[in-house]
């Protein structure tokens, strides 16, 4: 008998009848049970008055879409039985599918379509505030049929419904819909096929779920968040767990079935761990970011932003980020996601090859850099965007540039990445961040390549160029038109250097293998999950 | 007595109401804004200008800090900024865990530390005090999530006797309650129970060298009569007293022990409010604990005139 073997008998032994092993028994029993370990606190569910993806995650069980993208991008039918749409784009009619329930036994009505439309387009900066410029009307024609009357064509309408990226539509009924878009919810009566036990919340410890009998899949099968979302589950329960190694334990414990982020760190004891599964989470990945504030010199002048670009080895960042892991990360000389069918290079080069230290220092020479402090915020608490951060430093300090590092933690980040004052007077020179594949694909959730300037995401970058080819794709009719737009949109952006990608990189997954049918998305999919 | 502990509790308030200002200006003082955390990542920044404004976070700070000070005093401690939940409503799920953590940590600490600096002193210069010294240091100089890490590893992954992680209320039963909170207790009363550990023996051997207890030994009085009924009581004020200091680090280890063990407590609603800048939750929480903490104070300033007549109020 191994020491471990005889140890845990021994135990047993001891507490023989005390009770105190008994959770294992009940353990086994507990199979319609689905315990989940998730990105974040779940501190709030209004996936419209924040854009945390945590709580989009936690929004999807609870309210359904009118079409949802499925693992190829393409927006299917979720919702809505279909949709007819003029030849010029303009006049676009849906009709809902029959039976549609919400969990206080409410039928969906177009009302209540409109009135989530309303909300959601106030918020929706991306797609949604476009659709409302464009809008003569919102009507309802009958309970099941509603209808957008636009003055411009807008042929991304389907895209826009079913998006992943934050805000997502989600339909609610019309008297929660009519909440301020800037005021949060406290009524989670949903759509979708799980009910929030809003008694049994306990924010930032437990978030429980159960199924909600009611909810009527869609006959075909599921595939991100389009199809039939059938749960196999009484309950899905979220429990936070603040400290990774601590849920890495839990796992390998059989305490919780699956963690949606596990440390880089601790993925290779995962891996060693025999009931525990471990692959990539979302296929679609992530971009880092490297921030450059466009208001101020020396990063004004688009030379010191060449000068970075050049400078910078995505290479360093990537393994900084994920540690050794090679097939988790990849070089990116483009701003959209890689294997995606709107990818391009075009305008890349700047990124590729031997990193070029002295021609940086001379384009900060003629952009006229003399030395002045360069601040660079770097989120501490964040484990990527420190990898990030120490990594830049670096790089500032090997072509001449001087870094004032501070180190702060995201909260204040967030706060301070607002300032526009210029960096000696409490604002900043370069922050880092990372931007989900899934919001990259295409132009319309990707707010970070905004280049409106005052208007645009922070670092208020401005180029007409970006701008007029990123409103080429929004009027592209077909596949290939859009490839043609995006392809010219990652040129100027990468001449313009609206911001320095720092490579790609994938995250892991990681589950108790008594549980099938775990996927890999930009989200987590609860449906076709079992567990024995 | 009785008048003075009005006056004590009385006297309770302004201390309260200083900390309350404190925090408030600490917190208004502070960077950070949680209209950017709501907002999240993809937000622009006049969603984050407006869910400020939709706050009340771009108002005065006296006028903002006017207006919880009514509330408080209305006895509203206000709603979370991010759950959209009444604070009180927020402190009353996590207060169970949390006593019931520090309960558990003083019954484990206070019966084993006593004993052991007792028997400590009594066996001064021999390995057995060197023992209970060389346990105290340990205690010491190990931080509470080193010990918790530790302690989880061993009983948890290694021996799979007790839970990882989590909290069953004492509702479900008390072994279910004992297993999830006996690895915490532990580690986080191990720097408790050094510290009375030591103060015992010190207190102790000061007291066990002094005339009325060679009088006791020279009258016959047997050993155990001489450590517990004699000495012991003699060196109870500056124990007590420890113990009511200790309380304040006792607060400070839960925030660790109960992030490493998961454990929804006070301590990590008071460590999330803080990383996303949930003003009326942290205000609420540290309120709270300065409350209680003036409270254990008072109880153990009472106390004293249970171990030493000679103290009067």
């Amino acid at each position: 008998m191994q020491r471990r073997a005889f140890l845990k008998t021994a135990a047993v032994g001891a507490v023989a009848g005390s009770g105190l092993s008994a959770p294992n028994l009940a353990r086994a029993a507990n199979s319609k049970v689905l315990r989940f370990v998730p990105q974040a606190n779940l501190a709030n569910l209004d996936p419209i008055w924040t854009t945390q993806y945590v709580v989009r995650n936690g929004a999807l069980l609870i309210w359904d879409t009118l079409y949802g993208v499925n693992d190829q991008l393409v927006p299917q039918p979720q919702m809505v039985e279909g949709h007819e749409v003029t030849p010029d784009f303009k006049t676009w009619t849906f009709k809902l599918r029959a039976g549609l329930k919400f969990h206080d036994g409410e039928p969906v009505r177009s009302r209540d379509v409109i009135a989530s439309i309303q909300r959601w387009m106030v918020r929706d900066a991306t797609m949604g505030q476009v659709i409302k410029k464009r809008l003569d009307a919102l009507e309802a024609v009958d309970d099941s049929t509603f209808r957008f009357r636009l003055n411009a064509p807008y042929p991304k309408m389907l895209f826009a419904l079913g998006k992943s990226s934050t805000p997502c539509l989600f339909i609610m009924p019309e008297r929660i819909a009519a909440t301020d878009p800037f005021k949060q919810i406290s009524d989670y009566v949903g759509s979708g096929p799980m009910r929030f036990m809003k008694d049994e919340w306990v924010p930032g410890a437990k978030a429980s779920f159960s199924r909600f009998d009611g909810y009527s899949p869609r006959s075909e099968k599921a595939n991100w968040m389009a199809g039939g979302k059938r749960i196999n589950f009484d309950r899905i329960e979220w429990q936070i767990v603040p400290d990774g190694a601590t849920a890495g334990a839990a796992l390998e414990n059989g305490e919780v079935d699956w963690w949606e982020t596990p440390l880089p760190d601790l993925v290779p004891l995962l891996r060693k761990s025999p009931g525990v599964a471990v692959d990539i989470a979302d296929p679609l990945g992530n971009i880092g970011s490297l921030r450059l504030n466009h208001l101020h010199p020396p990063f004004n002048d688009v030379r010191a932003r060449r000068a970075l670009q050049i400078a910078l080895s995505q290479a360093d960042y990537m393994q900084a980020v994920v540690g050794s892991d090679d097939s988790l990360w990849k070089t990116v000389p483009g701003y959209f996601t890689p294997d995606t069918p709107l990818y391009s290079e075009l305008g890349g080069e700047p990124l590729k090859g031997p990193r070029d230290y002295d021609l940086a220092k001379k384009l900060l020479a003629e952009a006229g850099y003399k030395g002045e402090p360069i601040v660079l915020l770097v989120a501490t608490d964040v484990a990527i965007t420190k990898a990030q951060g120490d990594v830049t430093a670096d790089l500032l300090k090997r072509i001449g540039m001087n870094v004032q590092y501070a180190a702060l933690d995201w909260g204040t980040v967030g706060q301070r990445r607002a300032k526009k004052e210029p960096p000696a007077e409490g604002g900043w020179n370069i922050f880092h961040t990372w931007h989900a594949g899934a919001d990259c694909v295409n132009p319309a959730p990707y707010i970070a390549l905004n280049c409106s300037g005052e208007t645009a995401w922070f670092g208020w970058p401005k180029s007409d160029l970006v701008q007029e080819k990123i409103g080429a794709w929004y009027d592209a009719p077909d596949l290939a038109a859009e490839k043609t737009a995006v392809a010219e949109i990652n040129k100027a952006a990468m001449e313009h250097v609206v911001y320095v990608p720092t490579g790609f990189f994938k995250v892991n997954q990681a589950w108790r293998k008594n549980l099938s049918g775990i996927v890999k998305a930009p989200f987590p999919v609860f449906w076709d999950v079992t567990k024995t | 007595m009785f008048a003075y502990i009005i006056r004590r509790v009385v006297a309770t308030i302004p201390v309260v109401l200083l900390v309350a200002l404190f925090v408030f200006s600490l917190l208004y003082l502070a960077p950070g804004d949680p209209a950017a955390i709501i907002a999240g990542d993809q937000a622009t920044p006049a969603d984050v200008e407006r869910i400020r404004a939709s706050l009340g976070l771009d108002r005065p700070f006296v006028i903002r800090f006017a207006d919880w000070l009514w509330q408080v005093l209305n006895g509203n401690l206000g709603v979370s900024i991010f759950t959209n939940l009444p604070v009180s409503h927020m402190i009353a799920q996590r207060i169970e865990p949390t006593v019931s953590l520090m309960l558990l940590t003083l019954v484990l600490s206070l019966s084993t530390a006593i004993p052991m600096g007792v028997i400590a002193a009594w066996k001064h210069g021999t390995i057995i005090d060197r023992a209970v010294m060389m346990t105290a240091v340990f205690g010491f100089s190990t931080p509470v999530f080193v010990v918790g890490y530790l302690l989880a590893y061993v009983f948890a992954l290694y021996l799979d006797w007790l839970p990882v992680q989590g909290f069953t209320s004492i509702s479900a039963g008390l072994l279910p309650f004992l297993r999830n909170l006996i690895l915490p207790a532990t580690a986080l009363g191990l720097v408790y129970m050094a510290l009375i550990a030591r103060i015992t023996r010190a207190t102790m051997l000061d007291v066990l060298s002094q005339d009325y207890v060679r009088t006791a030994k020279a009258k016959g009085v047997g050993q155990r009569g001489v450590l517990f009924i004699h000495a012991l009581k003699n060196a109870a004020v500056p124990i007590v007293t420890i113990v009511g200091i200790g309380f304040a680090a006792l607060i400070g280890g839960a925030v660790v022990t109960e992030s490493v063990f998961a454990i929804p407590g006070l301590g990590r609603l008071t460590v999330d409010a803080i990383l996303r800048r949930d003003y009326p939750v942290i205000q609420g929480v540290v309120l709270m604990f300065s409350f209680v903490y003036v409270l254990v104070n008072l109880g153990v300033d009472l106390l004293y005139t249970l171990f030493d007549p000679r103290i009067r109020y």
